[in-house]
């Protein structure tokens, strides 16, 4: 996914030389291809991610579109205050992005797992948050923030997600319903959609009918698609490599009880309330976590068991 | 309007904005007065108080966001607003939060109130007008126990690596923080020296000694390639003689004869 941005974004910068990019001392090789096209759109702002945010927050309320790049929590928890206080609270265009969500940092340990951004980030009033299930909704995506006034938010994980194709277009804060079933609706965020994938097909196979909805953007959302898979679904499983409390399993709670709409059996795969302290890969850590495709057809079927 | 007359009417306002709203920090204004005066008085910020978002202003931030009431005064005196816009200073509804607010406020770049964020933005845009070869300089007003923060000096490291000599910090050097003297809570000294390792120049001046002001903060930069920074050295709650100096009035509200043994105080100057 990190590959995917940077190659979108040297296509934005190619044509709007208001663009900026500022990483925190991040993006070894990565970053190369850009810094040697557009120098005069780059700045290492070395290891100070909350200057890095203020420096942004500047150079946006002077015309800037500015790009702030780093990992795990380091652009956005560390500078959480910038981000609010300043980025978002004057509707700078600053965007804060972010390589590795959830456990894309597998063994690197608890310092590199981005576990409570989604919750976070989404609470702050303004910021349009973005965390992409596939590669071509990084490519959305990316286009998508940079047209989108005030602060955002991109959330990349190191698992590029399944890049089937869909017939539907991306659209900023509408869910993307990428499989059709009626037993289940399995609503994942982020690149665990590629667990999603597996686990609807081994459901399949059980007899047991799933739809899949890619929620690429936590914020805002409409409703209508959430709504929809409340009505024709008789159990809701949400799916995110981040905590359960106020991520996606919350949003998506929030978004029925909101517009009214009753719904049958819920259940919220994801981190309930501990740190991620194991040591393993992403994979490893998905599976332990009970996240991974077994455990979501395991705990899918009891949930339409119980 | 000259500048003392200027300095003296904004301690005025602010005595009376203050007491008002009940709001505090009105000694980190007094504080601060004079470089206010002098910045926007003194000829050294060029700015249209009728088009407040002329590209080519000179760019001031208040970082030490609580002695807003100071500036909120400052910017009415010169025509931003209306004076009496500021009878509605912390009261329910009005847009003049006790903490410098931009929201709906002519000529005030940014909101600010939590410390260690202004020098931060103020670098940012000094980045953005050095790109943009535009010759507009950033003011930013800090004060020292703001210096506490780390943000300060990351944003120093980059502002110096960025030759950002479009950039001037001024220090409101009062020696006194919430709870106590800067010595007993975290000592700055040698501040001088700090700044001058981080490679900026340093220019140290009576923060109250307006012609000194004016020259400290004129004929910048020292050195091309270089940010400036001015150490004002302050009397926190400078004006009114028992406010001088005690760390009381950074929370304090003058009221009855307090307010009334203040106010002549300050007329008298």
């Amino acid at each position: 996914m990190r590959d995917r941005f940077i190659q979108t974004l040297c296509q934005i910068v190619e044509k709007d030389p208001r663009v900026m990019l500022i990483t925190g001392d991040l993006g070894f090789a990565v970053l190369d291809e850009y810094r040697r096209r557009f120098p005069r759109q780059f700045i290492n702002a070395g290891v100070a991610e909350q200057n890095m945010t203020l420096v942004a927050t500047g150079m946006a309320l002077e015309g800037h579109v500015v790009f702030t790049y780093s990992i795990g929590n380091f652009p956005t928890l560390r500078a959480l205050e910038m981000i609010r206080n300043d980025a978002a609270y004057h509707g700078a265009n600053v965007k804060v992005v972010s390589v590795g969500g959830g456990f894309s940092y597998g063994a690197l340990g608890i310092s590199h797992h981005a576990t409570e951004d989604l919750a976070i980030m989404r609470s702050l009033p303004g910021v349009t948050c973005v965390s992409p299930t596939s590669l071509g909704e990084v490519t959305e995506a990316t286009k998508a923030i940079a047209q989108t006034p005030g602060a955002c938010f991109l959330r990349l994980d190191k698992d590029k997600g399944p890049d089937g194709p869909t017939d539907e277009p991306f659209v900023l804060g509408r869910p993307r319903v990428l499989r059709r079933g009626h037993d289940v609706a399995l609503i994942v965020t982020g690149g665990i959609l590629s667990e999603v994938v597996k686990a609807a097909d081994e459901l399949e196979r059980v007899g047991i009918s799933a739809s899949i909805y890619a929620v690429h953007t936590i914020k805002p959302v409409e409703p209508g698609r959430l709504v929809e898979a409340a009505r024709t679904h008789r159990a809701l499983v949400t799916v995110e490599e981040h905590t359960i409390h106020g991520g996606l399993g919350g949003l998506v709670l929030e978004t029925l009880a909101d517009a009214g709409t009753c719904f049958g059996k819920f259940l919220r795969i994801g981190l309930d309330g501990c740190f991620s302290s194991v040591v393993g890969s992403q994979a490893y850590l998905r599976t332990t976590y009970d996240m991974d495709a077994a455990s979501i057809v395991r705990r899918t079927q009891k949930l339409l068991l119980s | 309007m000259n500048t003392q007359e200027l300095a003296k009417r904004v301690r005025i306002h602010v005595l009376h904005m203050t007491s008002r709203g009940g709001s505090s920090h009105i000694a980190a204004a007094f504080s601060i007065a004079d470089i206010l005066a002098v910045l926007y008085g003194g000829g050294v910020m060029r700015y249209d108080s009728r088009q407040p978002r002329w590209a080519d202003r000179d760019r001031f931030i208040l970082s030490k966001g609580h002695a807003g009431a100071a500036v909120y005064a400052t910017l009415a005196e010169l025509g931003f607003f209306p004076t009496e816009e500021l009878e509605k200073h912390y009261h329910d509804g009005s847009i003049f939060s006790g903490h410098v607010s931009h929201k709906g406020v002519p000529g005030v770049e940014l909101s600010t109130g939590s410390l260690g964020h202004g020098l931060g933005v103020g670098v940012g845009m000094a980045k953005a007008l050095q790109l943009a070869g535009n010759p507009a300089r950033i003011f930013v007003l800090l004060s020292d126990g703001e210096c506490d923060e780390g943000t300060i000096w990351e944003a120093a490291l980059f502002a110096q690596h960025h030759q950002l000599d479009n950039l001037v910090a001024i220090i409101d050097y009062n020696k006194i923080q919430s709870l106590a003297p800067v010595a007993e809570t975290l000592q700055l000294e040698p501040f001088r020296a700090k700044w001058e390792s981080f490679n900026w120049s340093v220019r140290e001046v009576n923060g109250h000694d307006h012609e000194a002001l004016a020259a400290a903060l004129t004929n910048l930069p020292e050195k091309p390639g270089k940010p400036t920074v001015v150490i004002a050295h302050t009397t926190k709650g400078k004006g009114v003689s028992f406010m001088e100096n005690a760390v009381l009035w950074h929370y304090r509200t003058a009221r009855g004869e307090e307010f009334d043994r203040a106010l002549a105080e300050l007329e008298r100057t």
